[in-house]
């Protein structure tokens, strides 16, 4: 397996001081699925905003042998798919139509490809026929989904996902990881629901304090329980 | 967005935040009310901007920076050097391109921009030694309209949240705005560009709006009536009180000095 991503010794603090990452280092292979587990404040966003650029710690990154450095932004933001916790930060269109065909109209693909691409992202999340809709009015469940679609349009390589399943009732929760086991991308996700790392990613990764404590299969990670006890997950 | 208090220990932060917030609204009321081309007085409030930056501990450099917010009000003054009153004298600027300025009007500009600037630097000292909760408390303290100060004391503990929420959007559109495969940049219109930031603004204004009512909601939940609970009312130290007139009549004089050195 080739590495998709590579982190060498990252380190990042906040302009107010506060230390959000130190020393991670952490190698992605093509077609992982790895959760991303930690107590609050643990680092798990912070992290994640670094890997498409949106942050710049010390250290580095490389995404498909690419540096991760200003000149070649644009094209690793149309490698890695970042869908944020809170759809509503994502989705500012008056439309799901328009939310979801962003990626693609920046990219400045042709209209015909857009609407085919539109299309195909909705129905991967299960949502034809909602592209009319204003993704203001959706249910919780849904606007996921959208963030999800509006990822997707971009038919990007590796999917970063922030907590997808918090804030979701058990059906939505349900329907969430079933989309995710389906869906063929590089996935790193970031969640507190140690139910959902069992059922769809064999590797974990423990993070604490802006640290990386473990990193294995999620079976034996799960399986220590004092471990877990220790860094607030259970 | 950062709060604007800079922590230190020194002799400005000590005091009593109505003497600051007193003195800092008197030097601005007489500093604007200095008249065009008092430059002898416009450099002394310019000198005890710096003073009290220097003595706060602050730095004439921090000052500096962030008084740079000042430059908008630069720009709206900067027609007075065409439109002032006659005379206008020509002015040559390439050698078939001439025009006419008004120095009276030049000398309202310069004095203009002047004034801003060193008021922006008074409010920024004030709030960079002043923690704005006492800010507020001395407002109440003074007697303002308890519905005001509670207005100004939620919008500045929203406007944190509404900043990370701005931070956020940001975040998200910046994820998806990529380079299709073998193209150097983004593409998309300036047009089209314009409107998903207007959409971005109006959704950030309709979330903010839920956003109030489901903090006005929570207010109410704890028994909310329409009054905060007023602040106690430590009366004013002598010293207090000292500073305060001095610092009246200092700007006062230097005010009186300034109608005098008019020229």
């Amino acid at each position: 397996m080739a590495a998709i991503i590579e982190i060498k010794d990252l380190s990042f603090s906040y302009p107010d001081g506060k230390r959000a990452l130190s020393g991670i280092n952490l190698t992605v292979y093509s077609d992982e699925k790895i959760a991303l587990i930690g107590a609050n404040g643990a680092g798990k966003s912070t992290l994640f905003l670094h890997l498409n650029g949106l942050l710049n710690g010390e250290g580095q990154i490389s995404v498909k042998s690419l540096p991760l450095i200003k000149k070649n932004l644009a094209q690793i933001r149309a490698v890695v798919g970042v869908v944020f916790q809170n759809p509503d930060d994502q989705l500012f269109s008056p439309t799901v139509f328009e939310d979801v065909a962003y990626g693609p109209l920046y990219q400045g693909l042709d209209q015909q490809t857009i609407r085919t691409r539109v299309e195909r992202a909705l129905c991967d999340v299960g949502l034809s026929g909602f592209s009319q809709r204003n993704p203001y009015h959706l249910s919780n469940g849904e606007k996921k989904r959208v963030a999800i679609a509006s990822v997707l349009s971009m038919q990007p390589q590796i999917l970063v996902l922030d907590e997808p399943t918090a804030g979701l009732d058990p059906r939505a929760r349900r329907e969430l990881i079933a989309l995710l086991s389906e869906l063929p991308q590089t996935m790193l996700i970031a969640t507190h629901d140690l139910e959902l790392a069992r059922q769809l990613t064999p590797r974990t990764v423990l993070m604490n304090a802006g640290s990386i404590i473990a990193d294995g299969s999620t079976d034996q990670i799960l399986e220590d329980k004092s471990l877990l006890l220790e860094y607030g997950l259970l | 967005m950062q709060d604007f208090y800079r922590q230190q220990a020194s002799p400005i932060h000590k005091l009593d935040a109505r003497v600051k917030l007193i003195l800092a609204l008197a030097f601005i009321f007489f500093l604007n009310l200095t008249p065009d081309g008092a430059w002898p007085a416009l450099i002394i409030f310019l000198t005890v901007s710096f003073s009290i930056a220097i003595i706060s501990h602050l730095g004439i450099i921090f000052v500096l920076k962030r008084s740079l917010i000042a430059l908008p009000f630069f720009l709206a003054a900067f027609p007075l050097i065409f439109s002032g009153k006659s005379p206008h004298l020509p002015l040559q600027i390439l050698p078939n391109l001439t025009i006419f300025y008004s120095p009276a009007g030049l000398q309202r500009f310069i004095t203009i921009a002047l004034k801003a600037w060193i008021s922006v630097q008074a409010a920024i000292l004030l709030t960079a030694t002043t923690r704005f909760t006492d800010i507020l408390t001395a407002l109440q303290q003074m007697k303002l309209p308890r519905l005001w100060v509670t207005v100004i004391g939620l919008m500045w503990r929203y406007l944190f949240v509404i900043s990370d929420e701005v931070t956020r959007m940001l975040h998200a559109r910046s994820s998806r705005s990529a380079a299709a495969p073998g193209k150097a940049k983004g593409a998309g219109t300036l047009f089209w560009r314009a409107r998903v930031t207007g959409n971005m603004a109006g959704s950030l204004f309709v979330r903010s709006i839920e956003r109030s009512e489901r903090v006005y909601t929570a207010m109410l939940a704890r028994g909310y009536d329409g009054q905060l609970p007023a602040s106690s009312t430590v009366p004013l130290t002598n010293r207090a009180r000292l500073v305060i007139a001095t610092g009246l009549l200092g700007l006062l004089l230097l005010w009186l000095f300034s109608l005098l050195s008019t020229s």
